[in-house]
């Protein structure tokens, strides 16, 4: 099997694990009132190793299957998740983070996104309800709780893509200060 | 070469966001038994089994985690279940001597149609997921179109209202809850029978607004809040009379408005709910 099927089918079978663990698990236990949400962690850390397209892909995919799962407004969690995937793609090919926090920075930062863009669409959809301020507290609760989590989830990511990963940033640091800083090609 | 990436990335940034989007109008627009709600009930048919094996398989993790959220609320919730097992016994005492007449009141009345709730056909379920955004207060069971569930039948816990059945296949159903920003229940205060709409305030799961009740009716922070169900023949309410929703908390006082908004908490614990009961027909109904 070529390297690009095998990562397509670890993204599908993550994608699967990930919302059924959700659905099942993770949305049934509480914290402060809300529960964390590992779609949008699960779609920034495909993002964050993978790139851009296939974080858009990957975002699309999974917000397709949270929908059907749910029963909820199909393409709704799609158009968010690809921005997180694509955002979170993005940021390595111009940036190429390569710290060990990176993912918590940018994990908190897809969730507020998830948050945030569920908000704007709902009220553009016509949703016809009063709003408090709990709604801003959820979101920044969910946003603490997947900060906390966003290493962990990132962990598993990457260790499940690893061996197909083409350019991985902490193995690139690693090698690199394991040569002294220099590059293979400089010190030929 | 460098272009011709930024080419292959935007077209299929722009696709994707295309897709979205047809995707989103074309099922906001369509009818529950159009094409797409129709290849949603056939994902969630094929992820049910998976979904409710894993809901078993991951239940001692949840506990787990539960475990330490109940613990810290569990001094808490003692103290004040205490102070309310005192003033609930002087109250039970003096219900008893009511209970006697409003039951030969009901005789007198023939008012035996609204009775328990085994008449409705309960069925009982357990909930094998749940959705995790604020803005869907939805869940999922284990019972659907085989087991006699149908869309828009009440559900209800041992404690209270939960909402009603909004989409079924033949092994499960999905749930919509009263804290959804879709749900509407009419109720009214079990003492004075004051009427009013029972509907969510959207983020906040522990409280409920009982609206469009007229500021000059009295309504008292503790009152029990339930529902109407109304009977007349045109208009029946999907819900019957007389299940409670929740206690009243608070009372917003707006004195240039006609309605006074009621902040209600709802009596079912929604975000903790292992199982419900479906009311899959209406008492004396077929």
């Amino acid at each position: 099997m070529s390297d690009s099927a095998q990562m397509t089918l670890r993204l599908a079978i993550l994608g699967l694990v990930a919302v059924i663990v959700q659905i099942a698990a993770v949305s049934q236990v509480s914290i402060f009132g809300v529960s964390a949400d590992l779609a949008p962690l699960v779609v920034m850390s495909v993002g964050l190793l993978a790139g851009s397209i296939p974080g858009a892909l990957m975002g699309f995919g999974m917000g397709l299957l949270v929908d059907s799962a749910l029963v909820e407004t199909l393409g709704v969690s799609s158009l968010i998740y690809i921005a997180i995937g694509y955002g979170a793609g993005r940021l390595r090919e111009l940036r190429d983070p390569a710290h060990t926090l990176t993912p918590i920075a940018v994990g908190a930062a897809a969730t507020a996104v998830a948050g945030l863009g569920f908000s704007v669409i709902q009220f553009l959809l016509g949703v016809d309800a009063p709003v408090s301020w709990l709604l801003v507290r959820d979101i920044l609760v969910t946003v603490a709780v997947n900060t906390i989590i966003a290493l962990p989830v990132y962990s598993v990511v990457r260790r499940l893509l690893m061996p197909l990963l083409p350019d991985d940033p902490r193995r690139r640091r690693r090698r690199a200060y394991t040569t002294g800083g220099l590059s293979p090609i400089s010190r030929a | 070469m460098y272009k011709q990436t930024v080419r292959r990335r935007r077209a299929v940034l722009g696709l994707l966001v295309a897709l979205s989007l047809i995707l989103l109008t074309a099922y906001f627009g369509e009818s529950a038994g159009g094409g797409l709600h129709a290849l949603q009930r056939g994902v969630l048919q094929v992820l049910s089994p998976i979904q409710e094996g894993a809901n078993r398989a991951l239940k001692p993790f949840r506990d787990l985690a539960g475990w330490f959220g109940d613990t810290l609320h569990a001094r808490d919730q003692r103290d004040k279940l205490r102070k309310q097992v005192r003033s609930l016994r002087t109250e039970a005492i003096g219900g008893q001597s009511a209970v006697r007449e409003n039951v030969q009141l009901k005789g007198l009345l023939r008012l035996d149609r609204s009775a328990s709730l085994t008449t409705y056909h309960p069925v009982s379920a357990r909930v094998i997921g749940r959705s995790p955004t604020v803005w869907y207060q939805t869940l999922n069971i284990d019972r659907g179109s085989s087991s006699g569930v149908r869309v828009d039948q009440p559900v209800v816990d041992g404690d209270g209202l939960v909402g009603k059945v909004t989409s079924v296949t033949g092994g499960v159903a999905q749930v919509t809850l009263i804290t959804d920003h879709t749900s509407g229940v009419s109720a009214k205060v079990a003492d004075t029978g004051v009427n009013g709409i029972v509907q969510p305030a959207v983020g906040n799961p522990n409280d409920l607004l009982l609206d469009f009740v007229s500021a000059k009716n009295r309504v008292v922070k503790g009152e029990a809040i339930v529902t109407a169900g109304s009977r007349a023949n045109k208009l029946e309410s999907l819900f019957p009379p007389g299940i409670p929703i929740g206690s009243v908390t608070k009372v917003d006082a707006q004195e240039v408005n006609l309605f006074q908004r009621v902040h209600v908490t709802p009596y079912a614990d929604l975000r903790t709910i292992d199982f419900v009961q479906v009311l899959t027909r209406p008492a004396g109904g077929g």
